[in-house]
């Protein structure tokens, strides 16, 4: 006789009521009495369906438990014993996804030294020195040709400058933009463009290109003076702060039309996320402010240590919280942290991979070479192809098999991998050394995290279902 | 669904998968054919192979009708015709490994 077991899923509370989050199918349903009666009383145990049901006559009546028992059976909250569970298989896409974002490294060079930079500091992984420092015309025009070839049916490409500093190459970013441009027109397609910069060398000339352009923009910046100048600092030591403040302000100013982030960067010395988000979002005035902490090994100074990472969490959710009392008020709130997950919970995303590197996005290192993404940029052992030679298909069947989430053992009994699917490959790399490899010092962290996205969810399904009709499109 | 209210995408979209189920099995017919029906016990799924296949028909039935009997014996708790296996008939599938195959060696039990 076959026995009910607890399928896979993740219990949690919104505004008073109960809900599940379904693994791996990223289901989110909000459960009646019957429903939470049914699931506790199973709790981790095998029952007959008899058993459970009998258990619980005295409360419900019996139609209304197997009612509920065939539900939760229909959404996977509960298995049968004896039915195997579909083991999962690495199955990289069957049909070709195409290429949707192309982050163009457009020079290694820059003109601040922050020690904990990814690209080339301390931890660097790109042969930077055998590399040019800055991507030439020709490179850069053959990049976009790649990006629109490996672009397929998708109406819409992203182009992305990075570096080093982008601004160091402001002249290739004209020109490139502008070939673009005039492909995207021959092509009937459209292209989008954003660039990451450090805003040291902002200027008039370049903020009229950027207005002029539509181009979108994210300023890699720390928060306040003190928090700023500590690492993001010149090569003589200088901070950047004061530099970067009336750069960023003279932007904000012109540049109405697209929202403009900041991304910062959280190190051990650098944790306090709220006065962070205070100064740049209130006092500022940056849209929105993205936040993530610093991509290192773990014994360098500036690394972020379990306490470190308790205390980012409780910061991140009383912003949360924030978030969520303006999104019920109708207003826009900027951490956007929150507003990415809700999304990708909303839809119900459930990653085999963690990111669309090497699938919809790849990064170009200043030479032409292509790699999964900009992180990887100029790294030889981590290249995928080049912008001439196109992408090497072996290369990338090879990379998408060894990646993917069934192929990470760790995952396979955590409800959180729907959305994490292990998380960056460039922070693992950097971590552990293989990109392939969960990053498994934060998984606690990331559930914990994903938690409270699911409180700050269900509370707007419930309250507000309005604001999350944007995620629709 | 009466129990569980899905909140988003995804959860409508598993809602929906499993309503179009049962409606196929009530006579509507299905526009998409919506993937092998796998019988998961009576009264906890509706199992084809009573009255009509997950497509309306006969065709896909069970096969053969013994195949009812041996769904109600090993995955049902309803023990409405399966003959009493805890206390006097523990050996009544004993010579069938497979219902499909062995479904006449299932021992006639007599009370």
């Amino acid at each position: 006789m076959t026995l009910l077991r607890r399928g896979e899923y993740h219990a949690f509370d919104a505004d008073g009521a109960p809900y599940v989050y379904l693994v791996p199918s990223a289901g989110v349903f909000r459960l009646d009495d019957t429903s939470v009666a049914v699931l506790d009383a199973l709790g981790e145990q095998d029952l007959e369906p008899n058993e459970l049901v009998r258990g619980l006559s005295d409360r419900f009546p019996v139609s209304d438990l197997r009612a509920t028992v065939e539900d939760l059976l229909n959404v996977r909250a509960l298995r049968l014993v004896d039915r195997p569970v579909e083991a999962p298989v690495a199955s990289p896409p069957r049909k070709r996804i195409p290429l949707t974002t192309l982050v163009m490294n457009v020079t290694s060079k820059c003109n601040l030294a922050c020690t904990y930079c990814y690209e080339y500091g301390e931890d660097k992984i790109v042969e930077a020195s055998r590399k040019p420092r800055f991507m030439n015309e020709e490179t850069a025009r053959q990049s976009v040709d790649f990006m629109f070839a490996e672009s397929g049916d998708s109406p819409m490409v992203h182009l992305t400058f990075f570096g080093g500093e982008t601004l160091l190459n402001f002249k290739v970013l004209k020109s490139a933009l502008a070939y673009a441009k005039e492909r995207a027109v021959t092509l009937g397609k459209t292209v989008d463009t954003s660039l990451t910069t450090n805003a040291t060398l902002l200027r008039e000339e370049i903020i009229d290109w950027i207005v002029e352009n539509d181009v979108g923009v994210t300023v890699s910046m720390d928060g306040g003076r003190e928090q700023q100048d500590r690492f993001r600092v010149f090569s003589n030591g200088m901070g950047s702060y004061d530099v970067v403040l009336p750069n960023i302000r003279m932007l904000l100013e012109r540049h109405r039309r697209r929202p403009v982030g900041a991304r910062v960067t959280l190190t051990k010395q650098n944790l306090d996320v709220e006065s962070i988000y205070r100064h740049l979002r209130d006092e500022i005035g940056f849209w929105e402010v993205g936040f993530a902490p610093v991509t290192t090994s773990w014994q360098r100074d500036y690394a972020i240590q379990e306490d470190g990472f308790e205390a980012m969490l409780g910061q991140f959710q009383r912003l949360a919280d924030e978030f969520l009392q303006y999104a019920l008020a109708g207003k826009h709130h900027g951490f956007s942290n929150v507003r990415d997950t809700l999304e990708e919970i909303h839809k119900g995303m459930s990653k085999a991979y963690p990111c669309g590197a090497g699938l919809g996005l790849m990064g170009v290192a200043t030479d032409g070479d292509v790699a999964l993404c900009h992180r990887f940029a100029g790294s030889d052992s981590h290249k995928i192809g080049s912008v001439t030679g196109g992408v090497d298909r072996g290369k990338q069947e090879d990379f998408l098999m060894k990646h993917h989430i069934a192929n990470k053992t760790d995952c396979s009994t955590c409800w959180a991998r729907p959305l994490c699917a292990g998380g960056c490959y460039h922070e693992a790399h950097t971590r552990y050394g293989a990109s392939e490899r969960p990053n498994l010092h934060y998984c606690e962290w990331i559930r914990r995290w994903t938690d409270t996205c699911l409180q700050v969810y269900g509370t707007l399904a419930e309250r507000r279902p309005e604001y999350l009709a944007q995620f629709d499109a | 669904m009466r129990h569980l209210t899905p909140i988003n995408k995804k959860a409508r979209h598993i809602a929906e998968t499993t309503d179009q189920d049962v409606v196929a099995l009530q006579g509507g017919p299905l526009t998409t054919p919506s993937g092998p029906h796998i019988p998961l016990g009576c009264t906890f799924v509706f199992s084809p192979g009573w009255e009509t296949d997950a497509s309306g028909g006969t065709a896909g039935l069970c096969q053969p009708v013994e195949r009812d009997l041996f769904d109600c014996h090993i995955t049902c708790f309803w023990p409405a015709h399966v003959p009493d296996l805890y206390n006097y008939a523990p050996d009544w599938t004993g010579k069938c490994a497979s219902a499909q195959k062995d479904w006449r060696k299932i021992d006639l039990i007599f009370p």
